[in-house]
């Protein structure tokens, strides 16, 4: 073909065309990503929801904090840390379940609802790929999500923790003490670790499952389809083999490997080994997961280009 | 090189056909109008040409295979293919905001200026907008773009008279430059007849006509024929006949200087068919016939 023939005047637009390989490839992507926030507003609002409910509920419970302050310093300094460290803790497991929720729920919808409402063919009228469009939408749980739990984890801790010295401080009670128990910095690296090895890691393959369904089947067969092929392969060998490994090899990646996997905080522990990101990162099961996600996602990509809209 | 280039193209969905083997060339610059009933295969073939639709055959849209180099060629080629596809969630501003973030030949300011005559606002959301804004929204997106291949199906479907009129005379006056290919499907045929250079009619996945407004108008002639010379008319082999008014029409397919044609003006009131007529005679005789006549159907390619 003759592009050059057709004697474009220099322009900005001729300097976008001639713009590195490289931001060709992320410029889509970005906006791509920033279109699904704009869409899915529940991904930022519900965490933030939850957050300033949990705050409501942890100023109620702020009258009783000197007291409780009291009681404590009769236990032992394990069992009192525990203690003091308990909201906190509480308030990284609620963001960690909001955004889960949210995560599932996002997922299972994303390639379906362009092909519902038909604004899939105005999104393929552009230069963008089924695979930069998959890819997007799996950075939402994948990237974005634990991004924003961690950040907005961090920023309600640190509230709590300033409403706390608040309060003990206008009793005459010693903020030190309070803030030696309360590490921000440790809670939020062990709540850090935790997802992204836990939450992105582990979790990839059921996302990446959830976005291939969402793109594959229509209406309420994408519940079905979601959840019945795991439920019958765990019954069938249920019955036929009288084993449970693909339950176990489930519950497992779900939860992250180690069944005991404590609260961020502390590093998490599996029984009878150290659990560092060493071992973890050599762990055939974490690889052989990531490769079955990488897998869908391409499957996923393959059926956008092929689906025609609902 | 050609716009649009097929050869053999097919495509069936299970048993049911929707493509039979159609061959079709689009040169640059065309206005192209694509005509058919229902289930003729006029989307399935457009869908085929934007990469929306795997085929068989061979299919070549500005040098490139649309099925695998879809994102590719969407930097050249633009289509609307129905009222409406516009996500109902996006707002005008993030909508001119994402395409201007991923297209590179989007013109930002030239969408400004075409939003600017009319009543959208930049906040509103697509679903506050009526059918009508949102065509006019779409439009002023595609008409930003600097594409080589604008595709229409159906684009003014459910909009009222004012807003069908006013979206082609802003695509011929604002858009269109010569040096763009636009193909078009629509039932509204007689609103774009005088937009179009070539047209096409499709009926069971075949093209089954096609040919330049040029020949159309010089080549085909409709005689309103007086009662007692129906019969001498008849004689002369037109190719369909309609009853209007108490008085036969007869359609011919005549050359400009023929004998025929001559001796046509002594027979009845002679004039150009409207595209809608011709129609109706080649889809309607190709239905009813099943095997369309091959002068009825000149050569399934478009100049």
């Amino acid at each position: 073909m003759n592009t050059e023939s057709n004697a474009v005047p220099e322009s900005s637009l001729d300097a976008r065309e001639n713009a590195p390989t490289i931001e060709r490839a992320t410029r889509p992507f970005y906006w791509s990503v920033r279109r699904e926030l704009w869409e899915n507003r529940a991904i930022y609002i519900a965490p933030l929801a939850a957050a300033g409910v949990y705050l409501f509920a942890f100023l109620i419970g702020m009258t009783r904090l000197p007291d409780k302050m009291r009681q404590l310093s009769a236990l032992d300094p394990m069992e009192q840390q525990h203690a003091i460290i308990m909201p906190y803790e509480f308030a990284a497991g609620l963001m960690m379940a909001t955004t889960l929720i949210v995560a599932g729920f996002y997922c299972l919808d994303a390639l379906h609802s362009e092909r519902r409402d038909r604004s899939i063919l105005f999104w393929k009228s552009l230069p963008v790929s089924d695979g930069i469009t998959v890819l997007s939408k799996a950075s939402i749980p994948l990237v974005i999500q634990p991004l924003l739990t961690v950040a907005i984890t961090v920023v309600t801790q640190f509230i709590m923790l300033l409403l706390s010295s608040a309060v003990l401080a206008g009793h005459g009670m010693s903020v030190a003490t309070y803030w030696a128990q309360v590490s921000l910095l440790q809670m939020s690296l062990g709540l850090f670790y935790h997802l992204f090895t836990v939450h992105v890691l582990m979790h990839a393959p059921f996302y990446a499952w959830f976005l291939l369904i969402s793109g594959w089947a229509r209406g309420v067969a994408i519940l079905v389809w979601a959840f019945v092929p795991p439920l019958a392969i765990i019954i069938v060998e249920m019955l036929v083999f009288n084993t449970s490994h693909f339950a176990n090899m489930l519950r497992s990646q779900l939860s992250g490997g180690a069944e005991a996997i404590p609260f961020p905080g502390r590093m998490p522990i599996e029984p009878g080994m150290e659990f560092t990101p060493g071992h973890f990162l050599l762990s055939p099961r974490l690889w052989i997961g990531l490769a079955v996600g990488a897998a869908f996602l391409f499957a996923a990509a393959r059926f956008r280009r092929n689906r025609e809209p609902i | 090189m050609a716009c649009i280039e097929a050869r053999g193209l097919r495509k069936a969905f299970g048993a049911n056909v929707a493509l039979d083997g159609v061959n079709l060339r689009v040169e640059e610059g065309r206005i192209l109008g694509i005509m058919g009933p229902n289930g003729a295969g006029k989307t399935t073939a457009l869908n085929a040409i934007l990469g929306l639709t795997p085929y068989q055959g061979e299919l070549r849209v500005l040098g490139r295979d649309p099925w695998t180099e879809r994102d590719r060629l969407m930097r050249d080629v633009c289509f609307i293919s129905d009222v409406a596809v516009l996500p109902r969630w996006i707002r005008v501003a993030q909508l001119l905001e994402y395409v201007a973030g991923v297209h590179p030949r989007f013109d930002r300011a030239k969408a400004d200026g075409f939003l600017t005559k009319t009543t959208i606002h930049r906040a509103s959301k697509v679903r506050e907008l009526s059918k009508g804004m949102v065509a006019q929204l779409h439009l002023a997106v595609v008409m930003a773009i600097d594409a080589r291949l604008l595709v229409l199906d159906e684009p003014t479907l459910g909009l009222d008279i004012l807003y069908r009129k006013q979206f082609y005379d802003s695509l011929l006056n604002d858009y269109y430059d010569r040096s763009r290919t636009i193909v078009i499907t629509t039932h509204q045929v007689e609103e774009i007849q005088n937009v179009l250079t070539d047209v096409m009619f499709m009926d069971r996945g075949r093209i089954v006509f096609g040919c330049s407004m040029e020949d159309f108008e010089s080549r085909y002639v409709e005689v309103m024929v007086k009662p007692e010379q129906v019969a001498a008319a008849r004689a002369l082999k037109p190719f369909h006949e309609r009853q209007a008014l108490g008085r036969s029409v007869l359609l011919f397919d005549l050359k400009p200087d023929s004998a025929d044609r001559r001796q046509l003006s002594g027979l009845g009131e002679v004039r150009t068919p409207s595209i809608a007529d011709l129609f109706v005679a080649v889809v309607g005789n190709s239905t009813a016939k099943s095997a369309a006549n091959p002068a009825d159907a000149p050569k399934g390619v478009v100049r």
